[in-house]
């Protein structure tokens, strides 16, 4: 307990990930700029995008960890505040085409023209400003988490029913960015983007620099999470975790520690959907689907809840297979596998990738400890 | 607010809490005076943990008062954390330690500190805070153990435990439910002089049904039955009862 903050926080499997994600974040743009297009080792433009859309997938499923893995708040509404971020970042890249669009007016984007409206909405105004923008990406996600969460943990709603209205949430939110006078392009979203703080959106070296940029959102949110899970806040989260009622009787304020905490993870999610929209291009109210949370945390399982650097992990193998299998002859079995996937790990694997992995290595190391060469790891409880 | 004027440190009038009509506690009332030690007793379902739940802020009494301090403060408006940082710590009846944290853990988080959010994010350890841990684990002893989860204690270890964090979180007032269940006879006695050893600086509401136990305490008993006080007095006094001895002792 004495170890320096630093110390603890940056243990080997924190540095281990750190690096991994500095070589990976170097290591794409170099193979896609230097390297030769005909050599064996380049990396495809295409590729260098879809990396990148993984890395916003690993921040958003850091997120998700944070609070489900440490503090035991199981969010299947969190693909919402990935897509407020991804939104407010879309409005700013829509403010960014001015003149450049189908009807050529320098305020009002496309899809407003069309609706035959006259002027931009208030809550548009201040958009055109990259600042702005990017403070919103922020905000909105975690005011809406804020408020949302200060009724429902006042109110001391918990397992399955918090994880029942936040579906709900998601999903309200979904229907109404669908209507068109909402105001975020209805059903066709924010898309046909030209260019992000003057550079083209589209061009080899942009989509380059947000793939670095995205890396080092995560490793910003890796040690952030790594802070807060490694201080006395976290012992205190996971105290609430496995026993809720006791740390109440030991005096914490259990409600403030978990909004505190869901506030900042849908902070976290909602610049993980900023990152996102660039790099695919478009942010439309399908990133609301219910089915897109639970994608999220299925994500997580699998790479191994509590462990952060399971959360990343997972986010990138099971995207990697979807993609993998989506484009090929498998493609309309994809959700079964995925399910079959959720539950493969549940049944077998239930601490995930990871999560296995520090078992074994701590049940090892006690057991080298206590003299017994070779013990088994602990039976699971 | 209403001025009660009470010396007690614990108040409790006329408090009743009916589950599903069943009257778990029925005009429950007596007084704990500062500095006091009371041993509960009562047969099971007499109302004992139902009591403390009532005192700690885990259930709402359907009507009657609950004071603490000198009628201060009104309890049954107060949630469980107010309760708790007015300085009024329980022990369960089954001992409920946090079973993924270290034993050392398990005390540092009921260390008596500030709980705030932003303390808690910012906390250091600092030199009075492990002096602090280590005169705990050598009342508990438990200190050899103190890397180990807690979820891998045997039950009388975790009861230790969780007089430590109890004793962690230096509360005025102590409500300790049955904390020598699963203890051998040496542990038992062990830890009696601990408890009264504690009364010294602290008011004490120990329930148990061990006799001997209580006996060895010598303190005022006060004996429940169908959720309202049948008998208080002296442990003599209380065990020659003609009524306690029929619904209770002589089972
Ligand atoms: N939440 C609840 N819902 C319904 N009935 C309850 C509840 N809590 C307690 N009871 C009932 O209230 C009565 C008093 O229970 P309580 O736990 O206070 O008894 P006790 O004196 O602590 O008994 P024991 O010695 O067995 O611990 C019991 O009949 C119990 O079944
Ligand atoms: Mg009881």
């Amino acid at each position: 307990m004495t170890a320096h903050p630093l110390i603890r926080m940056l243990d080997r499997g924190a540095v281990l990930f750190l690096a991994l994600l500095g070589a990976f974040a170097i290591a794409i743009p170099v193979l896609n700029l230097l390297v030769p297009e005909g050599s064996a080792l380049h990396v495809s433009t295409y590729l260098v995008a879809l990396f990148g859309k993984y890395v916003c997938y690993g921040i958003l499923a850091l997120s998700i960890d944070l609070i489900w893995g440490y503090a035991g708040i199981l969010s299947l509404g969190h693909g919402a505040f990935f897509a407020l971020g991804g939104y407010a970042m879309g409005m700013y890249l829509m403010r960014q085409i001015g003149t450049r669009g189908v009807y050529a007016n320098p305020i009002l984007p496309d899809f407003m023209v069309f609706l035959n409206w006259k002027e931009l909405p208030v809550y548009w105004y201040g958009f055109q400003y990259f600042p702005y923008a990017a403070l919103m990406v922020m905000l909105v996600p975690g005011a809406l988490a804020f408020v949302f969460g200060w009724f429902a943990f006042r109110s001391r709603v918990t397992g399955v029913y918090l994880s029942i209205i936040t579906q709900a949430m998601t999903f309200a939110l979904m229907l109404g960015f669908f209507r068109n006078n909402f105001g975020f392009g209805g059903n066709n979203g924010l898309t046909d983007f030209k260019d992000i703080l003057g550079f083209n959106v589209q061009a080899e070296g942009t989509r380059n620099a947000l793939l670095v940029v995205s890396c080092l959102a995560l490793a910003i949110g890796f040690l952030i999470c790594r802070a807060i899970v490694t201080s006395k806040f976290g012992k205190v989260l996971v105290a609430i975790r496995d026993a809720e009622a006791r740390t109440r009787f030991l005096g914490y304020r259990v409600e403030a520690y978990k909004l505190f905490v869901f506030t900042l993870s849908a902070c976290m999610a909602g610049v993980a959907g900023a990152l996102y929209v660039p790099q695919v291009g478009i942010i439309n109210p399908s990133e609301f689907a219910p089915g897109n949370s639970i994608e999220a945390v299925i994500w997580v399982a699998v790479g191994g809840r509590g462990t952060l650097t399971g959360a990343v992990l997972g986010a990138f193998v099971v995207n990697y297979a979807k993609t993998f299998f989506t484009s090929g002859v498998l493609a309309p079995y994809w959700l079964f596998m995925l399910g079959g996937l959720f539950i493969a790990v549940t049944l077998l694997l239930p601490r995930g990738v990871i999560g296995t992995y520090n078992h074994w290595r701590d049940g090892r190391g006690e057991a080298r400890a206590a003299g017994v060469p070779n013990a088994p790891p602990h039976a699971a409880k | 607010m209403e001025q009660h004027t009470t010396t007690a440190l614990l108040y409790l009038n006329g408090i009743t809490v009916s589950f599903d009509g069943f009257k778990a506690l029925n005009e429950l009332s007596f007084l704990i005076e500062p500095g006091e030690m009371r041993a509960i007793i009562g047969p099971n379902g007499a109302g004992k943990t139902t009591m403390i739940d009532v005192v700690t802020g885990k259930t709402r009494p359907d009507a009657g008062d609950v004071y603490f301090e000198e009628g201060t403060y009104d309890l049954s408006k107060l949630d469980e954390t107010d309760i708790a940082a007015l300085g009024i710590g329980r022990k369960f009846q089954k001992p409920t330690v946090f079973d993924m944290h270290t034993v050392e853990d398990n005390l540092l988080l009921a260390l008596k500190n500030d709980r705030r959010v932003r303390a808690t994010l910012l906390w250091q350890s600092s030199t009075p805070q492990e002096r602090r841990i280590e005169e705990i684990f050598d009342t508990i002893r438990l200190k050899s153990l103190r890397s180990r989860v807690a979820g891998s204690l045997s039950h009388g270890q975790k009861q230790w435990l969780e007089i430590g964090m109890l004793l962690a979180q230096e509360p005025k007032l102590l409500l300790v439910d049955e904390p020598v269940a699963g203890m051998t006879d040496a542990e038992t006695r062990q830890t009696a002089e601990l408890l009264k050893e504690i009364n010294r600086t602290k008011t004490v509401i120990v329930v148990e049904h061990d006799m001997t136990f209580v006996r060895d305490l010598g303190v005022r008993v006060t004996c429940l039955h169908e959720g309202s006080v049948l008998a208080e007095g002296t442990i003599d006094q209380v065990s020659q009862n003609e009524r306690v001895v029929e619904v209770y002792l002589g089972r």
